[in-house]
Parts: C-alpha cells; sequence; structure tokens
C-alpha cells in the first residue's frame, strides 16, 4: 500500500472522506487514513448517477476481505459521474486514494458548504 | 467498555514484530493479518507455502486401555478405523445430534488419542468429553497448554519443513514424532486450507524459533483472514458460522465423518436425519454479480448465509448457506438479501477452489 499521505489541496470531513471542488462540481473519495483502517478493499458499491447525496450521510459502500463500510458524503449534492473503472480494480481505492481511487463526483447543491470541511492541517491534526 | 483478558499465544511478540494486525478469536488475541495483506498471504498459500500460529486451538488428550472405547462413544466417526499415527475428522454431538465442534483426533499409541478443539469450544468440549468418561478405563486431560500449534501450508510447505527434519515428514492424514529444528514436535500431514503441508505440534518455548526460521526459508506468515478466504474456497466448514448446535451433521454435509453404527452419541438423531433427509442443507454459492454476501445475510424463499467473501482466487463473492433441500441443487439460483439489495448467486459444487479451477 502507498505511503501516508494527504493532499493540502483537498478539503477533510471527520469521517475520513475528501472532496476536491472545482467550479460548483465535487470529487469524493476516502482519505488515506480511511483505507488503512478498511484494509485490501475487494468491492465497491457505487450510488445511481442522478441520485442525491446529503453531507455527512453515506452514498456508497466498500468492503474490505473482512468488513462492510458506509461511506460519508462530506458535502451534499447530485450525483454527476460514478468511477467505474472500480468494479473491476476495487484495489485501487488502497493504492491511489486521492487519483484512481476516486468516487463519485457531485454537483454541489450549496457550495458554501464547503467553508464546513477541514484543511489539511486540521484533519491530520484529528487524526 | 472493560476489555476481556485476551489470551496470548507463544507467538505473541513474534506477530508484533512480523507487523500484524491483532483482533480478539475465541477469547485470544490473534494476528488477523500481517504488513502485506491478505491477498499476498492467501496467494502465498496457494502458490508457496504460508505458516499460521493455531496455537489458540486446544488439545485433549485420552488416554487408558478403554480409550478407543471412549471416543468410540463420545466421537462420530469410527475410531477403530485410526491406525497408529493416523488422523481421523469427527463431530462432537449431543444427544439431539445438534453440532458441539467438529474436530481432528490423532491416534498416538494403541492407547492414547489427540484431539484437536476450536478455541471457542475447546472449555466446553473438555468438560463434555470428561463428563462423559464414567465408566470407561480412561484418563481425559486438558492438555492445551502443553502445545503450541503452527500449520505450514502450501506446495511448499512439505519440502520447507523437511529441511529442518531429521527425517522424512508423515504422509496426509497421518501423524508422527519427528525432531524439527533440534525440538521434540508431533508432525501432523493435516491442515485446513486445501493445500498439502503439516501442522506441527510443539512446546511452547521452542515454537518461536521454529517460527522465525520458516520465515527465514521463505514462509510467509498468515492471518486469520487469509486462513478464512482459504478454507472457504475449499468448503471446510467453520464452527460458529457454518456449524452450531441448531445444526446436525446431515444438514451440512458432513454424514461421511459419521459412523451410525458406532453408536456415539447423537447416533440415534443423525441416523433419523439421513433416513428422513434434512430440510435444509449446507450449499457452496459463486456470486454472479457484484456483491458479496455474509454471514447471517438472508436467502429469499428460506435459509441463510453462514459464511461469504471474496474469494482472492476466484474473484468472485463466494459463500456457503443452509437452504431449503429442494434448492440445494447444485445449478439452483438464489437471491441473497445483502442489506437490503438483492444479490443473485448460484449453487456451486464443493469446493468451490480447485488448482483446476484456478485463474
Amino acid at each position: 500500500m502507498a505511503e501516508a499521505s494527504y493532499p493540502d489541496e483537498l478539503l477533510y470531513h471527520p469521517e475520513h472522506d475528501w472532496a476536491r471542488v472545482d467550479d460548483g462540481v465535487a470529487t469524493f473519495g476516502v482519505t488515506w487514513f480511511a483505507q488503512d483502517a478498511l484494509g485490501e478493499v475487494v468491492f465497491f458499491d457505487p450510488p445511481e448517477v442522478g441520485s442525491s447525496v446529503t453531507a455527512g450521510e453515506f452514498y456508497a459502500e466498500v468492503e474490505s476481505v473482512k468488513a462492510v463500510s458506509e461511506v460519508i458524503a462530506p458535502l451534499s449534492g447530485e450525483i454527476v459521474e460514478v468511477n467505474t473503472a472500480l468494479a473491476d480494480t476495487p484495489e485501487a481505492i488502497n493504492e491511489d486514494p486521492y487519483g484512481e481511487g476516486w468516487m463519485v463526483r457531485v454537483k454541489l447543491a450549496d457550495a458554501s458548504e464547503a467553508e464546513g470541511l477541514m484543511d489539511r492541517d486540521t484533519y491530520v491534526g484529528s487524526l | 467498555m472493560p476489555t476481556p483478558t485476551l489470551k496470548r499465544t507463544p507467538l505473541f511478540d513474534a506477530h508484533v514484530a512480523a507487523g500484524a494486525k491483532l483482533v480478539s478469536f475465541g477469547g485470544w488475541e490473534m494476528p488477523v493479518q500481517y504488513s502485506e495483506g491478505i491477498r499476498a498471504e492467501h496467494d502465498a498459500v496457494r502458490d508457496r507455502a504460508g505458516v499460521f500460529d493455531v496455537s489458540h486451538m486446544g488439545q485433549v488428550q485420552t488416554s487408558g486401555p478403554d480409550a478407543e472405547a471412549f471416543l468410540q462413544h463420545v466421537l462420530s466417526n469410527d475410531v477403530a478405523k485410526m491406525g497408529i499415527g493416523g488422523a481421523q475428522y469427527s463431530m462432537l454431538c449431543n444427544e439431539d445430534g445438534g453440532l458441539l465442534d467438529d474436530l481432528f483426533t490423532y491416534r498416538l499409541a494403541p492407547d492414547r488419542f489427540l484431539t484437536v478443539t476450536n478455541a471457542s469450544n475447546h472449555a466446553t468440549d473438555f468438560a463434555w468429553i470428561s463428563e462423559r468418561s464414567e465408566g470407561y478405563d480412561a484418563q481425559v486431560e486438558d492438555v492445551a497448554a502443553q502445545y503450541a500449534m503452527l500449520a505450514v501450508q502450501g506446495p511448499r510447505a512439505r519440502e520447507i519443513v523437511e529441511q529442518i527434519a531429521d527425517s522424512p515428514l508423515p504422509p496426509r492424514m497421518q501423524a508422527a514424532r519427528r525432531i524439527i529444528l533440534g525440538r521434540e514436535a508431533l508432525v501432523c500431514g493435516t491442515g485446513y486450507t486445501g493445500e498439502d503441508g503439516v501442522e506441527l505440534l510443539l512446546a511452547p518455548d521452542d515454537a518461536p524459533a521454529v517460527w522465525e526460521d520458516l520465515l527465514r526459508r521463505g514462509v510467509v506468515p498468515c492471518g486469520l483472514a487469509a486462513r478464512d478466504t482459504l478454507r472457504l474456497e475449499v468448503c471446510y466448514p467453520l464452527y460458529g458460522n457454518d456449524l452450531s448446535t441448531d445444526r446436525n451433521p446431515i444438514e451440512a454435509g458432513l454424514g461421511w465423518a459419521c459412523k451410525d453404527d458406532t453408536g456415539f452419541i447423537g447416533s440415534d438423531a443423525v441416523r433419523r436425519a439421513r433416513q428422513d433427509g434434512p430440510a435444509q442443507k449446507l450449499v457452496a454459492f459463486k456470486i454472479t454479480g457484484p456483491g458479496i454476501a455474509r454471514q447471517g445475510h438472508p436467502v429469499i424463499g428460506g435459509g441463510e448465509v453462514t459464511s461469504g467473501t471474496m474469494s482472492p482466487s476466484l474473484g468472485v463473492g463466494i459463500g456457503m448457506a443452509y437452504v431449503p433441500a429442494e434448492r440445494a441443487a447444485v445449478g439452483e439460483t438464489l437471491e441473497i438479501d445483502v442489506r437490503g439489495t438483492t444479490r443473485t448467486a448460484v449453487v456451486a459444487p464443493k469446493p468451490l477452489y480447485t488448482k483446476e479451477t484456478d485463474g
């Protein structure tokens, strides 16, 4: 597995999720800490494109060999894209949690909601 | 919440040193995986060799002139068929045929046997067995503290252990005393992974040196998680998942390990279940689409999943489930309620994995 890392340009949710916000659309995924706690991910169950997600509530499930975990949405909005490649390569969530392991893209309902998330240093300090 | 005191095996420090993630299992603090991860451990056992610390498993020794007759009374298999150095798989049943445990027994001498118990059942197994020995000239002893146990498994396991043994290892389903790395050991040609290999019973103080030596020879340390995926791929039942006192050996597909004519405790109930046919049967399944069914997930129309995982060797969700007997045939389609989502599975032949199905 990759070394622990927490990119500066991301926003972080206390449930160990990240968001990369770009012009009203955010990409979501789980942090290095989350994938390490999960262990080897063997299955990603994505939500439907077009469904809505609410900050703080789960929108997808990931399964490692031993357990199932819910993935929490850091922000609210409508899902516009899911990472279908994870169906065949769920291990990307472990190997590249901020890149190939991204989970969904969401058209944000309220861009100002992002102000409630943590920056990198605050999140890392909370670990 | 108070943390119960967990027992540690003689290899605890070695597990920590090898980067193990430790979990509570059957009253023991055991490695669930090491730093390389479950898939690497699983593949090591399928392709080369891995070693599991199974020192949490218990041992009961039965000896004396009536040892054979007594074990014939409590164990489901035909104990008299076991030659010296033989090994046998059997069930421990209650009077109703309910499963108390599934066990390997080794005949060490004409009048001396060693039975290996599951960790979580050891105390109750020992109590059950010893309480029923009255009237037999046999001594039943809890000898679990005298043994550490290592399972060395995989196509290269035997050849690697043989490098540190004083003489060739006993064949499959046989047990013999050997000197391993200068230490007394009982070597058993058994295991629970579907691969060739041996299990080593050693004095607790001797176990760390043997463990370290095996690791130096390239044997990969493996935890409980890989043990579970390996055994499930070959459909070996796990007590507490697939077996319980609510199930009898016939339902579990273990009628072959029950010799009703020996008159073992529970044999009448097992015979009846055999004649009448069970209402439910333990089947193996493969998920046909995405998803993984887990223990406790209901089978729609009756029954439930007792074990489920993502198969590292097959790359699909697999498992075992009790289903109504009329739906237990290979090829039957099952629908499983996986946390509110219906997943489709097909009943598949046991074992789910063989060398031929690999890839």
